[in-house]
């Protein structure tokens, strides 16, 4: 089957790629395309022009800076992060999401940085981002900038980019590679599914050890940290994880949809914040 | 709308063909070149009847554009094996009855083959993520991860297990 009529260009340069966007505004950057392509399908977006961003060299490595932190192009399969020796080293948490996104044959093709663009409210990558302080960089026809993953999400499919904006790298701080913890994610079948709930409790045994992240998935308009949550762990350890369960379960905005209702996502949050802490209290003993 | 000339191997063989941009991965194998092994299911990358390897990966072609695929190697069900010279997983899923309707055998045995090239010994939890993007809606699943495990064992070189000794 045909997709609807559209151009299409493979930019060997981010400069050239936002060129591409400036001559052609309603164009549409290409990275795996698995939810680009399928919206296209079901009508629901008819950009004229996908820019292919497949073809640029810098946008398909994984690569660690001179000061350690690490980058991860945006046309980096899932599936490549996953199997990255140093992500699996440092950041194990990220890629024990990026594995729960879709079935292997998607992640081969789907990036992480389709998943946090397409801003689903349940983008697995997107709690890990969260907790490890990543930080994007976006090029786009006013210039660079920087934007911290905590600011990048303002609603269900809505990011803070601005238009002909395109995220180049997700950068990680060498600082963040002492995260452990848990991601638990409730979905009505183990492949495949989104997650109905999704909960990520961490804890530092690197830089700042004894701090904790508790972030959230599937359960608020946008992926989201819930800091007095981490706090109060911080402060208490898992003695306040009741505590810390109750004070997610407020934090949480869930809506009634076709994979839960917003009763059960709300009572699930308090139930995984729980487990999470004590998971963590295991890890350590 | 443009048109693009794009030159790549499909099952070893090179094709340079001119494509438009909005045409699939899948419809160029099976409209153009006439490969009908993948098939189209959802057409949204849920079911998993479209998988073919590229560059060794598997991948939904439903989700691809041909015109991405320029310079790739594509493998497609009709590269592995064919009825004179069955590859093992073929003669796997035959063998396990793996096979009722067939719409998504050969998504199945190219999602098998990717993980059992990365992984030859795999667990049966292996298998089953492995096989998570791809639905049947015949067999109720047990008869085709039992075939992979057989292939599995075959392609290590070990005795291949007969179904009927798993029983009881």
């Amino acid at each position: 089957m045909l997709l609807s009529r559209f151009e299409y260009a493979a930019a060997r340069t981010v400069e050239e790629a936002v060129s591409r966007w400036g001559e052609s505004p309603g164009a549409a950057y290409l990275a795996g395309g698995t939810d680009l392509l399928t919206q296209m399908r079901i009508g629901k977006r008819a950009p004229r022009l996908l820019i292919d961003i497949k073809r640029i060299d810098d946008l398909s490595a994984i690569r660690e800076r001179t000061n350690g932190d690490l980058s991860i192009g945006a046309a980096v399969p899932l599936a490549a992060i996953a199997e990255h020796p140093i992500v699996r080293e440092r950041y194990p948490l990220l890629a024990e999401c990026c594995t729960r996104v879709g079935a292997r044959p998607l992640r081969s093709r789907a990036t992480m940085i389709g998943n946090i663009c397409n801003a689903s409210p349940a983008a697995d990558t997107a709690v890990a981002l969260l907790a490890l302080d990543a930080e994007a960089a976006a090029c786009g026809p006013s210039g660079s900038r920087a934007i911290r993953i905590a600011d990048f999400f303002t609603g269900p499919g809505e990011t803070s980019l601005l238009p002909g904006e395109l995220v180049t790298e997700v950068v990680l701080p060498l600082a963040a590679s002492g995260w452990r913890g848990a991601y638990f994610r409730l979905s009505r079948r183990r492949g495949m599914d989104l997650a109905t709930v999704g909960v990520l409790v961490a804890r530092s045994n690197g830089e700042d050890p004894g701090r904790h992240r508790v972030a959230l998935a599937s359960v608020a308009p946008t992926p989201l940290r819930v800091p007095e949550a981490e706090a109060c762990l911080d402060r208490n350890g898992a003695a306040a994880a009741p505590r810390a369960a109750e004070i997610a379960r407020e934090a949480c905005r869930p809506i009634t949809d076709l994979r839960g209702t917003a009763a059960y996502r709300r009572e699930m949050v308090g139930v995984l914040v729980r487990r999470g802490a004590a998971a963590l209290d295991r890890r350590t003993k | 709308m443009t048109e693009h000339t794009i030159t790549l191997r499909v099952n070893g063989l090179e094709e340079s063909r001119t494509v438009p941009s909005n045409q699939t991965l899948l419809s160029f194998l099976r409209d153009t070149l006439d490969l009908t092994g993948a098939k189209e299911g959802c057409g949204e990358g849920e079911c998993g009847s479209c998988i073919v390897l590229v560059d060794d990966k598997p991948v939904n072609s439903c989700l691809m554009l041909a015109v991405e695929a320029d310079g790739c190697s594509v493998t497609t069900i009709e590269g592995i094996g064919d009825a004179s010279r069955l590859h093992p997983l073929q003669s796997a899923f035959l063998a396990h009855t793996a096979v009722q309707c067939g719409f998504c055998t050969p998504g199945m045995i190219l999602a098998g083959l990717a993980l059992l090239r990365e992984n030859p010994s795999p667990t049966e939890a292996e298998i089953r993520s492995a096989l998570s993007g791809n639905l049947c809606r015949c067999t109720g699943y047990r008869q085709i991860i039992d075939a992979v495990l057989a292939a599995a064992a075959a392609m290590r070189g070990e005795a291949a297990r007969a179904p009927e000794e798993k029983t009881g």
